[in-house]
């Protein structure tokens, strides 16, 4: 990892340092098209990218940085500027049939530096593509979607964030491939990765929590229980109506033995999700959204906290309002966006009472973005939140400003 | 020009959303929230207040910061939502005693069940033979308060041989104290017991011990307080800093008194004084004084707890034949009574009272009531329905 970094930051320079000297030197890389029709899977080559001179790589990224107003239940912390983000991207061709790609995100400030992809793929035929290294496992669309500057939204859904744990990366190998016609596309993705721990029911969130299995700083060196982390998805497309994709994910996520010993039984989690995305084209609305289902082997010793059973999803809305140009930016487009998000952390009943477990919330967040380019976004939300406690008390309510920018370089 | 117009009024929508009151969400009301510190605290015991309330309500422990392995919540907050009463899904299961001569079976886990366990382990299942009885987490405002009630007066509110012939009795529970528990000004003793206070069997000498304990006995966490690790029985190093356990003594020390709402509605005057009338207030005593304390704003004040702090025969329904202290297994420490009418925020919109939450309502909390407190009960039943609503709407304004 040390040595990805550094060649990241030796690229970064030498760019800075050509850049300095003439900046038409810069030569904008065309969308990779090697895969025909664009699909979700798509993502991680479906971005920006900048060659220098004759540098054989291309390097791009993205920034964010938002300012943040909220208040709950009428406290408030007043207000927040941030940078949850800088993400680094170089891409490579090593061969017309062998590329290498990979994600470096620097997250708040710098206070944490994740590889979220770096891969090396080999093509065999469209329909049968290897791909080994870093991989985002393909569980719904966003957490291989992900990039800020494509979201009319400051904050990521929550439920794609918190209870998947989007950005959601781990090494490992799998074939993937696609096929299409003028009208249809067909995809796949089929990986065997490194997993989860036993930190999505052991965290400080008080929640069965997938993301904790994040913080684990093994989790690319090795598996935590030597049992792999099975990830497929399959997708459809239609030109005229959109894509529809379903997901699954799953695997022993507790360490059950060690050095031979029996710790536990062998405990599950598996995940399935939906996503679709579509264009209505008389209107251009773009409709957006993704629902998952997480269900966790919990131990039944462990009690009601953290929760065998979760679902939540999002939908977004965006509606182009005006386009051509504004503010002199000749193709600027000014959306009116709306999201709208439900999540249940823990779905089912206390044994003891017979009545509901809470620890949800569902949200609503309006929203108006301005993009002067298709790449740089800026955008305004009002987010407003009710969720409830795990013994379903009456809702916190959460109102929260923001306002975010976002660019690929 | 067109978009200048259109900028201008995204900007003009944002300062009125941050200006408008319904769209940002107002603050509720102070007498409906339990949490919050006493007024007239110093800054310095403000900054201490906070650290406590962080450790109490978002401090969770997990198997590497020492829960368990075997617990009943992964922390303070879990079992009081918002400071309030506790929901059954953490009720606490004691056992193990069955009389003044002590638990026998500390030896197998008592005095509290540890029923739940971290995975890989296994939680504690009831020795046969053991008396137990469950108890749901009380309310944790106004403790301070009750803390700094001197002995002398909680020994003038007893009248254990019932000497003014009321049939209301009223006793201390003398219990033996931990080497750690420092011994207040004034306190008085008997044969090497204090009078204890907190609990529901009024079991606990103050808000230390009792916050030591819960760590220890509710969450699996030792301290150098209660050094010994509730699974393996051994002396293990703390899992908590003393300070952190200070700073959590402190937050529930200062945690404001519940505040009463309406106390100028004619139904809840009429209530009040049909509360008196049937002589609840024997028992539910509505004023009490604390007396010196080191925190100025706790000290030498008058306070409403709606309790005497003292033990009562409440009849063989509410007899589960388990007890702490010198208590009898029929007796139970009056419950204060303030906050009550905001029970259902902490407990997910229901009513779970008494000391097992067995009550779904203030009307059925009030007809189990037995022994010493029979005679109340009789009264109420013999209440016209309209003044039995008056009694309860009095009692949920508290």
């Amino acid at each position: 990892m040390k040595y990805i970094l550094v060649a990241c930051c030796c690229l970064g320079l030498m760019h800075v340092s050509i850049a300095q000297v003439d900046s038409s030197l810069f030569r904008r890389i065309p969308r990779d098209t090697s895969f025909g029709k664009s699909m979700n899977m798509d993502a991680v080559y479906n971005r920006p990218f900048l060659s220098v001179g004759k540098v054989p790589v291309a390097t791009g990224g993205y920034v964010e940085s938002d300012y943040t107003y909220s208040t709950m239940d009428g406290i408030s912390e007043g207000h927040t500027f941030r940078i949850p983000r800088l993400t680094l991207f170089i891409a490579s061709s090593l061969h017309r049939k062998i590329k290498f790609l990979t994600e470096v995100e620097f997250e708040d400030g710098g206070k944490e530096v994740s590889i979220e992809f770096a891969s090396l793929d080999f093509m065999f035929h469209p329909l049968v593509n290897f791909r080994g290294g870093i991989v985002m496992n393909p569980i719904g669309a966003f957490n291989q979607n992900h990039d800020g500057p494509k979201w009319e939204f400051v904050e990521r859904p929550v439920a794609m964030t918190q209870m998947l744990p989007a950005t959601w990366s781990n090494v490992g190998f799998g074939l993937f491939g696609k096929k299409y016609s003028s009208s249809w596309a067909f995809g796949y993705e089929l990986y065997l990765t490194n997993g989860f721990d036993e930190s999505i029911i052991t965290n400080t969130r008080n929640r069965t929590y997938l993301p904790a299995a994040k913080n684990s700083p093994e989790r690319f060196m090795e598996s935590s229980n030597g049992q792999p982390l099975v990830t497929g998805k399959v997708a459809l497309q239609k030109k005229s109506i959109g894509e529809v994709g379903i997901s699954y994910m799953g695997g022993v996520y507790n360490k059950f033995q060690d050095d031979g010993l029996v710790l536990d039984e062998k405990r599950r989690v598996d995940v399935v999700a939906v996503d679709f995305n579509t264009t209505i084209p008389v209107w251009k609305t773009r409709i957006i959204g993704e629902w998952a289902w997480v269900h966790v082997n919990v131990p039944l010793s462990y009690g009601p906290q953290y929760g065998h059973r979760q679902y939540g999803g999002f939908i977004d809305v965006v509606q182009p309002v005006k386009s051509g140009t504004i503010f002199g930016f000749s193709r600027s487009v000014l959306n009116a966006a709306c999201r709208i998000e439900y999540g249940d952390w823990n779905v089912g009943k206390f044994e003891e009472t017979g009545t509901t477990i809470g620890d949800c919330f569902y949200a609503v967040v309006p929203a108006v973005s301005f993009r002067p380019t298709p790449q740089t976004v800026i955008r305004v939300n009002y987010r407003r939140e009710w969720s409830r406690d795990i013994i379903n008390n009456p809702s916190s309510r959460t109102a929260i400003i923001q306002l975010g920018i976002s660019s690929y370089f | 020009m067109r978009g200048l117009i259109i900028g201008v009024c995204v900007l003009f929508s944002i300062i009125f959303i941050v200006s408008c009151d319904s769209v940002m969400p107002a603050s509720l009301e102070e007498d409906q929230l339990l949490d919050g510190p006493v007024s007239g605290l110093t800054g310095a015991e403000h900054r201490q207040f906070l650290l406590g309330d962080a450790a109490f309500n978002t401090e969770i422990f997990t198997g590497q910061s020492g829960l368990g392995p075997v617990f009943v919540a992964t922390s303070c907050g879990s079992c009081h939502a918002g400071d309030g009463k506790g929901h059954p899904f953490t009720t606490l299961t004691r056992f193990g005693q069955s009389d003044a001569s002590g638990n026998k079976f500390l030896a197998q886990g008592g005095p509290q069940l540890q029923h739940r366990a971290l995975p890989g382990y296994s939680g504690e299942r009831l020795p046969d033979g053991a008396s137990s009885s469950r108890f749901v987490a009380p309310i944790n405002t106004g403790l301070g308060f009750m803390e700094l009630v001197s002995d002398v007066d909680l020994l003038a509110m007893a009248d254990p041989e019932d000497i003014d012939g009321d049939g209301i009795s009223g006793i201390v529970n003398w219990n033996t104290i931990p080497s750690y528990v420092k011994v207040a000004d004034g306190a008085v003793s008997h044969e090497g017991k204090y009078i204890t206070r907190f609990g529901k069997k009024a079991s606990v000498y103050n808000l230390l011990q009792q916050t030591a304990n819960a760590y220890n006995q509710d969450i699996g966490i030792t301290s150098s307080f209660e050094p010994v690790d509730v699974y393996s029985h051994l002396e293990v190093d703390p899992e908590i800093s003393t300070q952190t356990i200070n700073n959590v003594v402190f937050y529930l020390q200062t945690l404001k008194a519940p505040i009463q709402r309406s106390t100028e509605r004619e139904e809840v005057i009429k209530g009040k004084d049909l509360f008196v009338g049937i002589s609840c207030e024997k028992c539910h005593k509505q004023t009490l004084r604390t007396g010196n304390s080191h925190i100025a704003a706790l000290a030498n004040k008058e306070f409403h707890p709606y309790s005497d702090l003292l033990l009562h025969d409440m009849g063989s329904q509410l007899d589960d034949g388990y007890t702490e202290g010198t208590a009898k297994t029929y007796e139970w420490r009056t419950a204060p009574l303030w906050g009550l009418g905001l029970s259902p925020n902490s407990q997910g919109g229901s009513y779970y009272l008494l000391h097992d939450g067995r009550a779904h309502s203030i009307e059925e909390a009030i007809l189990w009531h037995g022994g010493e407190a029979a005679s109340s009960r009789q009264s109420y039943e013999q209440l016209s329905d309209a003044d039995k609503e008056l009694l309860i709407t009095f009692l949920k304004s508290l």
